[in-house]
């Protein structure tokens, strides 16, 4: 018995080491900060300043980044939504021999590295003379995003009780009514979880965007080419903006997915 | 196949699904993937000659590649670099994944999910370059080894493969964790007493009932974790030096450094056989379908 305690102890153990492995990279970023220092560092530390977050709210490469980032964002959203809802219905209504050929197909862009699909919707548009852009990468990110969106939604959609639907259309509503009254707002919050992941996604970025930005930039793009030429802890100060609002961001999410996932009354 | 669809929500919404799910499969995921590879079976052209008597299929563009041993070596060692941060992966989650799922009291693996889901949520570049810090040659872990005399001299952790490695293992870690934990949290706890119980020592215990219980999230990681790895273009271009290049490095040049599309659009399909070959390998190995992974 006291081998299996040493081996629950070790255990525990290791997990400590791994959330430390976990967090301390993220941290000892954050801290480079505040550093007085051109190069982003915490040895030696050469005294603390706030004067890197005045250099990145004046720099206009960053700004204009951001715009496209949020615009690119926008029109993905706009597009993988009605997309991964389309294939949710699809997937859970039909039967037919089809269906399994139909989903690996919708699944396939999950499983394909994201230069790829940044490569392929590239060559494909220059035959209609569409090169790289703000265009092509929204086409580029929603055609995997579009996946990830319908995943969320089938896994809600999986728990409907259809005879809902059927008392609807027995009660009179037409196809369409029982449609907009009963399904969709059942779907709402997984539509707005899948939301929040997409546009995530899309805002973060970088294997697919590289191939298909063209002369633009998005905040990713335009973070890997700060790294590589003209790096100061202005970097760090953007990567801690935007750690914290992801870290906000994934609070509200968490806390409200599991208040839902809990049985209610409980 | 329209029928059922019309029958549940009428003709009008029947045809919006069907419509929109037609144009993202045919237009964005199966015919930009077969002009992909019909590209990379046809000679680089001017717009001029496109459609005339040299816009013929090749094999030229795969052909260089063989000829090219700077291009193989890369190749190959982004594949069996992609395993070895696979199998990291795996040796670093399974503990992990073990400790959520069964040891840990519900409070403790709630805790510890939110804190792993928080890092995975922040992006790739921002991860990568955090380590990019950390592992800089007068950086704080050099530092830290110097102090305490482990090391004579700092190490070049970014000049060789070591510094990739590392960051990829960092930065692809929760798409192992979670597959891993979901598999494991399935399992009957009773399974594990009965087979101590029984006189299984923990080791054999692991080895011949969580393990093969896990199979389908074991193989679920380490297809997304390799994909993921071979398919890396931040952290190779961050974490490594221009003699530890990555597959998709040299593919990113010949689109916009060497400007040949075609010769491109070869190593993009080459690296996509490898990512296709090594999903089929694992599904097979582990006898799991395409819905197992899906979860």
């Amino acid at each position: 018995m006291s081998a299996q305690r040493l081996l629950d102890w070790g255990l525990r153990f290791y997990i400590g080491v791994f959330f430390v492995y976990l967090f301390l990279p993220l941290t000892i970023m954050a801290a480079a900060t505040f550093n007085d220092s051109r190069f982003p560092t915490i040895v030696p530390w050469n005294g603390t300043t706030l004067k890197w977050f005045g250099e990145l709210w004046a720099d206009g490469g960053m700004w204009a980044a951001l715009g496209n980032s949020l615009m690119v964002a926008g029109g993905v959203l706009c597009m993988a939504i009605p997309i991964g809802v389309a294939s949710a219905l699809f997937l859970t209504t039909v039967e037919s021999r089809a269906k399994p050929f139909v989903y690996g197909l919708i699944l396939s862009p999950l499983l394909t590295p994201g230069v790829i699909i940044g490569i392929s919707t590239l060559i494909f548009w220059r035959q209609f003379d569409v090169s790289g852009g703000l265009f092509l990468t929204i086409l580029g990110q929603t055609t995997f995003i579009s996946a990830y969106v319908m995943l969320m939604v089938m896994a809600r959609l999986q728990r409907f009780d259809r005879t809902l639907e059927r008392a609807a259309l027995d009660l009179g509503a037409t196809p369409w009514q029982a449609f907009r009254r009963v399904l969709l707002p059942f779907l709402k919050p997984a539509i707005l979880s899948a939301a929040v992941i997409a546009f995530l996604q899309s805002f973060e970025n970088y294997n697919t965007s590289l191939f298909v930005v063209g002369y633009d930039t998005t905040l990713t793009v335009y973070i890997a080419s700060k790294v590589r030429t003209g790096l100061t802890p202005a970097v760090n100060a953007l990567g801690l903006l935007l750690i914290l609002f992801t870290v906000i961001l994934a609070i509200v999410y968490e806390t409200k997915r599991r208040r839902e996932l809990k049985p209610k009354g409980v | 196949m329209f029928r059922q669809l019309k029958a549940r929500f009428g003709s009008a919404i029947a045809m919006a699904v069907v419509g929109v799910l037609g144009v993202w499969l045919i237009a964005m995921v199966t015919l930009p993937q077969l002009q992909m590879i019909d590209y990379s079976f046809r000679p680089s052209l001017l717009p001029a000659e496109i459609g005339g008597p040299k816009d013929h299929w090749t094999l030229d563009n795969y052909v260089t590649l063989f000829n090219n041993e700077i291009h193989l070596a890369i190749f190959f060692k982004t594949l069996w670099s992609s395993v070895l941060v696979t199998l990291l992966t795996l040796c670093v989650s399974y503990p992990l994944a073990y400790f959520l799922a069964k040891v840990a009291s519900p409070g403790q693996a709630a805790l510890c999910l939110l804190l792993l889901v928080i890092p995975f949520w922040v992006n790739e570049i921002l991860r990568t370059f955090a380590w990019f810090i950390l592992l800089a040659y007068s950086g704080p872990l050099n530092e830290l080894l110097l102090s305490m005399g482990l090391i004579e001299r700092p190490i070049r952790y970014m000049s060789g493969d070591a510094g990739v490695l590392i960051g990829m293992v960092y930065a692809y870690i929760l798409f192992m964790v979670f597959p891993l934990y979901n598999a494991i949290e399935s399992l009957d706890g009773n399974q594990i007493r009965a087979a101590r119980d029984l006189g299984a020592g923990s080791l054999r215990t692991h080895w011949r009932i969580v393990i093969p219980h896990a199979k389908p999230g074991i193989a679920t990681g380490c297809i997304m974790t390799f994909m993921l790895a071979a398919g890396s273009y931040a952290v190779p271009a961050l974490l490594g030096s221009p003699g530890s290049r990555w597959f998709t490095q040299i593919i990113y040049n010949w689109f916009f450094a060497g400007g040949d599309w075609n010769q491109g659009a070869a190593y993009a399909f080459m690296l996509l056989v490898l990512c296709i070959g090594f999903m089929s390998l694992v599904m097979r190995l582990f006898k799991v379908g395409l819905a197992d992974i899906a979860k």
